[in-house]
């Protein structure tokens, strides 16, 4: 018995403190680190947020150039599929520009009065200078739903920002580095927006659910909101300006929960444009 | 004198091949871990980190395990630090398998490898859920597990064949 006990001690001994022929650091030493980096880190020590911003720069621009072939297969990819279906994709967009192009005039008044009344109340908002980033990486983390882009406080990102692909919401900055930055996506777990749903302007919060879709909580009108119904932002909070597209409400016949699938298809973001909106002083 | 220098960075590139295929699964966007499926996960780097600390610990060094980790943590947005520590409680479990292991056998591995990644994933799940306040499915770890283990078999075969047949053949000319 005595002898089994020494021989675990010696083998654990061993496994923690030996270095082999390749190893310049005993596996003790290395898990004393990562601890302190932990450690560290939720205390949010300068020093390590300064090797994290470091690490940050660097594994952006080499993951970007890892992930070169395997975008170039999936690029290669969407184009054949694309071809494939363009005869069917003309159709449908011929019979789609007949509709929108009655529907845009349309637009344009209503536009217009709505500054005109916004302009009224108070609470006219506009846009900053957009600042168009590329996608580095959208690496699909089970912990996190974020993209990086390629530009940081060097480019004038700032922490908050609203990130639009074209007209469409995907989500907003929440870390930011001299030349890149981190985008949380809608669709992440701790992702919660103020939204309306029109019609019937029900205003809730739209949630993250970690997978593609979102879903809609806190509502008192739960039982309104219709299927196909298109969510905004409703403004409140002051994080986001009012009225930027964000999806439409997906019904499934076999769960109560209300998803919202969203207009931009995150996992193929090529190019984001980055804004912020602020309240209009000219006037 | 040419073919012997060939013949060299052949050798080197195919005996740094299991430090080239960590960083490549670290940093790459595709990522097994999370494929998108909803019944099918599993965590490549375990598997070859666990392989080749128990088989040929000298292909993978402890200081690059620790740097892999860093960069996975950055990539998935988890607390810096973490990855490295599961990765080098991996290598821990397979150092002391290997000094206790006297005849090598690809189930006993697998099975003291299942017990490993339980404990590291029960160690992630505690961190991540109650300490830094990630939210977690459950469900998605389990089947991640599960997979991660029976894939241990196959990898574990197709690393050997690799060490055996392409390394080898080129360290025996």
């Amino acid at each position: 018995m005595e002898t089994s006990r020494d021989d675990f001690i010696i083998a654990i001994r061993s496994a923690f403190l030996k270095k082999g022929t390749q190893q310049r650091f005993s596996l003790l030493s290395l898990i004393f680190f990562s601890i302190i980096f932990l450690i560290l880190g939720s205390l949010n020590f300068k020093v390590i947020n300064y090797v994290k911003i470091g690490i940050n720069e660097i594994v952006y621009r080499s993951s970007f150039i890892v992930s070169g072939p395997e975008n170039f297969i999936i690029d290669n990819y969407l184009v054949v599929k694309n071809h494939l279906n363009l005869y069917k994709i003309n159709e449908k967009n011929k019979s789609e520009l007949e509709n929108l192009k009655a529907k845009d005039l349309l637009n344009e008044y209503i536009i217009l009065e709505n500054k005109r009344l916004k302009n009224i109340i108070d609470d006219y908002v506009i846009k900053s200078d957009t600042i168009i980033a590329k996608v580095l990486s959208d690496k699909g983390s089970p912990f996190l739903k974020s993209i990086i882009i390629n530009k940081g406080s060097k480019h004038g990102i700032d922490l908050g920002m609203v990130v639009m692909d074209k007209e469409y919401l995907v989500g907003n900055t929440v870390e930011v580095n001299y030349l890149s930055s981190r985008v949380l996506l809608l669709s992440d777990l701790n992702s919660k927006i103020p939204v309306i749903i029109e019609p019937n302007e029900i205003f809730s919060i739209l949630s993250g659910t970690g997978k593609k879709n979102g879903v809609i909580q806190y509502s008192k009108k739960y039982e309104d909101i219709k299927d196909d119904s298109i969510i905004y932002t409703s403004g409140s909070g002051n994080l986001f300006k009012a009225g930027i597209p964000i999806g439409r409400m997906v019904f499934n016949l076999l769960s109560e929960e209300k998803k919202v699938e969203f207009f931009s298809d995150f996992s193929q973001l090529r190019f984001v444009s980055i804004t912020s909106f602020i309240k209009d002083e000219t006037k | 004198m040419i073919d012997l220098k060939k013949k060299n960075i052949i050798r080197q590139i195919l005996s740094s091949m299991p430090l080239i295929l960590l960083f490549i699964s670290v940093l790459n966007n595709y990522d097994f871990n999370y494929l998108g499926l909803k019944y099918f996960s599993f965590n490549f780097s375990y598997i070859l980190i666990f392989f080749y600390s128990l088989k040929r610990s000298e292909s993978l060094g402890y200081i690059y395990i620790f740097i892999a980790g860093l960069f996975n943590d950055v990539v998935l947005g988890t607390p810096i630090g973490l990855s490295s520590l599961m990765f080098l409680i991996l290598c821990v479990a397979a150092a002391y398998l290997r000094n206790i292991t006297l005849r090598p056998n690809l189930i006993k591995d697998g099975i003291f490898f299942l017990v490993t990644i339980l404990f590291i994933n029960s160690l992630l799940f505690v961190a991540l859920n109650f300490i830094f306040n990630y939210e977690l499915d459950y469900f998605n770890q389990i089947i991640n597990i599960t997979f991660t283990f029976l894939l241990y078999f196959l990898f574990s075969n197709l690393f050997d064949y690799f060490e055996n047949y392409l390394v080898g053949s080129i360290n025996a000319r």
